[in-house]
C-alpha cells in the first residue's frame, strides 16, 4: 500500500527555480512558522505530562548519573589535592642515601649542622631544620623521687633538632618557648617536650624551671609543644638542641632535613636542596618532594570517571531508546492527527520537523532536570562528607544540549515514520 | 465566465499490483462555484479514491485535475500542501479533533499551515465557530461536546480559511439521525451563503439534500444530466445496483 502515494515523495523537496516558474502565481505554499513549531510541540508535550516525564526518565537519570560522576570526581579530586596543598605540597625531605650502599664504612654524614642557614638562603624556603634520633642510655624521669605506687621512669625518645625544625614542621607551643641558635651554639642542656612526653613526665608548666633526667643527662625544660603538623613522632619526644647532642651525646651529623617551602616551590627546592647542603657530593643525598598535584588530580578523576562514565553512557543509551520507543508509540497513536495536519496543509517535512522538535525538546528538558538532579546529588554527597562541592561551569550548561542531541537522535526514526504516514490511511483510522 | 472550482478531465487512478486495480476510470467532473454536489456510491466503489484525488491527498495516474483553474498534476508536494491549506476545507466522518485542545484551539490549528493565517488567529476561529452556531462553546474540550457539536467544530475548522471547496467525507457517518439533520441543515445554510460543497456519502438522506448528484460505481463516475431528473428515475449505472434517490 505504500505505492499509493509513492509519486508524492519525488516532488516533495523539488523547489528549484524551474519549479517556481511553472507554478501559477496564485498558488500559496503552506508554511510552518517557528512560533507554531514551538507552540505545537509544547502543546503535544504538555498534553500528557506524566507520560512526558516517564518518557524522559531514562535520559534524566542518565544525565544525572553523568553530571554526578563528573562533578563528584572533580569534588573528590579537589578535596584530596587541597589537603596536599596544605601540607604535602610544601614539604621537602632530605635524607642521606642508604649507608649500606656506600663503598666505605666511614660514617661521613654529608648533612651539615648549618643546614638551616644554607637552605633558608634559597628562594622559596620558608623554614628548614634538621632532625636526628639520639641514642641515649637510660630512662627519662622528671623528679628524683621514687614513687612506689606509680611509674615515673619512661623510655622516651630523644631527638636532636636545629631551631629551624619547629617552624618547618609547623609546631605550635603550649607553653614556654623553643630553643634558639644561642642554645644551640652554647650546647645548653635545655629541652622542649612534645605534649605526649610532657604528660608522661608530669610536666605541665615551665615558669618554675622544671628539669628532667635522661640517663645521666639533665635538661631544663623551656617549652612544651601543643601540636605539630608534620613528624608526629615529635609529639612524644624530648627535643634537644643539636649543639648539645653533638657535644655531649656524640651526634656525628643530622639524620634528615625537613624543609617547608612556599606553595609551588617544592619541586624547585627539591632540585636545589642537595646541592645547597652538600655541594661536593650531592648524589649522597636523597630528596623527597611531594607528588605533583596535577598528577594526583588526574589520576583520581580518571579512576572514578572511567567506571561511572560508562555507567552514565549506558543509562543515556537506555534513555534514548526509551524516548525513541515512546515517541514511536505516540506516532502510531497520533496517526489521525498526522493525517489531519497533512489535510490541513502540512508537508511531510512539517510533520517530521514537529516530531523531531518534540523529542529534542523532551531531551533538552530531560537534560535540564537530569543536571539539576545531578548537582543536587553532588551537593548532598559533599554535605555528608563535609567536602566543598566543586563544579565545572560547563557541566550544567552542556547538559541540556546533550539531552537535546539525544532526543534528536532518538526522534529521528519516529519522525521519519510520522512523515511517511499516508494521510489517506491516517484519516481512515479515525480517532 | 467564472472558472469552475473543480474540473476533472479523464482522471484515472490505478493502484499498481498484480493485477492492477483501477479505482477510478476516466472520470470527468466539473464543480462550479456555489454548487452543492453529492458523490454517491457504495463502499468499495472508488469514492474514497475520488475524495483523496479531489482533496489533493493523492495523485491521479493519468488525466488532468484543475482546482480553481490551477493544473495540479505537476505541482510539487509543497505546492499541493499549500493548495490544501488555502483552498480546501476537509470534514471527516470521525471529526479528527485533538482531544487536549479546546474547540477554538482546534479551529485555530487550521491556520497554522496557512500563509495568511499567522495573525488574528483566535478572532477568525471564534468567528468561524459562531458561523456554525457554537459561539457559546468556544472553550469547551471535545470530550464535553456532543457528536453533532464536534462535527460543527470540524466544519468551523474547515471554514476558517474561506476555502474554495468544502470536501465532506461521510460527514454524518458517526451521528444519529437528529444530529445528522442539524449538520445537513448547516451545510444547506453554508451553501446558501455561497460556499461550494462536495459531500461524499453512501447515505441517501445525505445526498438528497444536494442540488447535484454524481454516482460512482466500480470506478465509473456517472452523472445524471439534471438532479431534478435524477429524482424521479431509478438511475441505473454500468454496474446496475442501487438507486441513488428512493421515493
Amino acid at each position: 500500500m505504500s505505492e499509493e502515494n509513492s509519486e508524492e515523495n519525488d516532488t516533495e523537496e523539488n523547489d528549484t527555480e524551474a519549479d517556481k516558474i511553472a507554478v501559477p502565481a496564485s498558488v500559496q505554499r503552506s508554511v510552518f512558522s517557528w512560533r507554531d513549531l514551538l507552540s505545537e510541540s509544547a502543546a503535544a508535550l504538555t498534553a500528557k505530562p506524566t507520560r512526558t516525564l516517564l518518557t524522559a526518565l531514562g535520559t534524566i537519570l542518565g544525565v544525572a548519573a553523568l553530571v554526578t560522576t563528573i562533578g563528584l570526581a572533580k569534588t573528590a579530586g579537589n578535596q584530596i589535592v587541597s589537603r596536599f596543598d596544605e601540607l604535602e605540597a610544601t614539604r621537602v625531605l632530605v635524607r642521606p642515601v642508604d649507608r649500606q650502599q656506600g663503598q666505605n664504612n666511614v660514617e661521613v654524614s654529608v648533612i651539615p649542622f648549618d643546614a638551616d642557614d644554607r637552605l633558608t638562603r634559597l628562594n622559596g624556603v620558608v623554614a628548614a631544620g634538621t632532625k636526628s634520633d639520639v641514642p641515649i642510655e637510660g630512662l627519662a624521669r622528671s623528679v628524683p623521687v621514687v614513687d612506689p605506687l606509680g611509674q615515673n621512669e619512661f623510655q622516651i625518645p630523644v631527638i636532636a633538632a636545629s631551631p629551624g625544625l619547629f617552624p618547618a614542621v609547623r609546631a605550635t607551643l603550649e607553653t614556654g618557648r623553643v630553643f634558639d641558635i644561642g642554645h644551640d651554639e652554647r650546647a645548653d642542656n635545655v629541652a622542649v617536650l612534645g605534649p605526649g612526653a610532657a604528660r608522661r613526665l608530669n610536666v605541665s608548666r615551665v615558669d618554675n624551671s622544671p628539669a628532667i633526667f635522661v640517663g645521666t643527662e639533665t635538661f631544663a625544660i623551656i617549652g612544651i609543644l601543643a601540636d605539630v603538623e608534620r613528624e608526629p613522632d615529635l609529639l612524644n619526644a624530648i627535643i634537644i638542641p643539636n649543639g648539645h647532642a653533638r657535644e655531649r651525646l656524640g651526634l656525628g651529623a643530622p639524620a634528615e632535613v625537613h624543609i617547608e617551602t612556599e606553595i609551588g616551590a617544592a619541586e624547585l627546592i627539591g632540585s636545589q636542596a642537595a646541592l645547597a647542603l652538600a655541594p661536593d657530593n650531592p648524589e649522597l643525598l636523597r630528596v623527597s618532594v611531594p607528588p605533583s598535584p596535577r598528577g594526583v588530580r588526574t589520576s583520581v578523576e580518571s579512576d572514578v570517571n572511567a567506571l561511572f562514565l560508562i555507567l552514565g553512557a549506558v543509562s543515556l543509551l537506555v534513555g534514548a531508546i526509551g524516548i525513541a520507543n515512546v515517541t514511536l508509540v505516540s506516532v502510531l497513536e497520533r496517526t489521525g492527527e498526522i493525517g489531519l495536519r497533512r489535510a490541513l496543509g502540512a508537508t511531510r517535512s512539517h510533520i517530521a520537523s514537529q516530531f523531531l522538535f518534540e523529542s529534542a525538546a523532551l531531551g533538552a528538558l530531560a537534560g535540564l532536570l537530569g543536571s539539576s538532579l545531578g548537582i543536587l546529588t553532588i551537593v548532598a554527597v559533599s554535605a555528608t562528607r563535609q567536602w566543598t562541592p566543586v563544579l565545572d561551569p560547563w557541566l550544567p550548561v552542556a547538559a541540556p544540549p546533550l539531552g537535546a542531541l539525544i532526543g534528536l537522535l532518538a526522534g529521528t526514526y519516529p519522525a521519519w515514520k510520522a512523515a511517511a504516514t499516508e494521510p489517506i490511511t491516517a484519516l481512515r483510522g479515525g480517532t | 465566465m467564472t472558472v469552475p472550482v473543480v474540473r476533472l478531465a479523464n482522471v484515472s487512478r490505478v493502484f499498481e499490483g498484480s493485477p492492477p486495480v483501477v479505482a477510478l476510470n476516466e472520470a470527468n467532473l466539473e464543480i462550479n462555484q456555489g454548487d452543492y454536489l453529492a458523490i454517491v456510491g457504495p463502499s468499495g466503489s472508488g469514492k474514497s479514491t475520488l475524495l483523496h484525488l479531489l482533496g489533493l491527498l493523492d495523485r491521479a495516474s493519468s488525466g488532468v485535475y484543475y482546482l480553481d483553474g490551477i493544473d495540479t498534476a505537476d505541482l510539487s508536494e509543497r505546492d499541493r500542501a499549500g493548495l490544501r491549506a488555502h483552498r480546501i476545507g476537509f470534514v471527516f466522518q470521525s471529526f479528527h479533533l485533538l482531544g487536549h485542545r479546546t474547540a477554538v484551539e482546534n479551529v485555530m490549528l487550521a491556520d497554522v499551515y496557512r500563509r495568511d493565517g499567522q495573525r488574528r488567529r483566535r478572532e477568525r476561529a471564534v468567528a468561524s465557530l459562531e458561523r456554525v452556531g457554537l459561539g457559546h462553546r468556544i472553550d469547551a474540550f471535545p470530550t464535553t461536546l456532543s457528536g453533532g457539536e464536534r462535527q460543527r467544530v470540524a466544519v468551523a475548522r474547515a471554514l476558517t480559511g474561506e476555502p474554495s471547496l468544502l470536501l465532506a467525507d461521510e460527514p454524518t457517518g458517526n451521528l444519529d439521525s437528529v444530529t445528522s439533520e442539524q449538520i445537513l441543515d448547516l451545510f444547506d445554510h453554508l451553501h446558501q451563503g455561497g460556499l461550494t460543497v462536495a459531500v461524499i456519502t453512501h447515505d441517501l438522506d445525505v445526498s438528497e439534500r444536494a442540488e447535484r448528484h454524481v454516482r460512482i460505481q466500480d470506478g465509473q463516475l456517472t452523472q445524471p444530466i439534471e438532479s431534478a431528473a435524477a429524482r424521479g428515475s431509478s438511475g441505473g449505472g454500468p454496474g446496475g445496483g442501487r438507486s441513488v434517490v428512493p421515493r
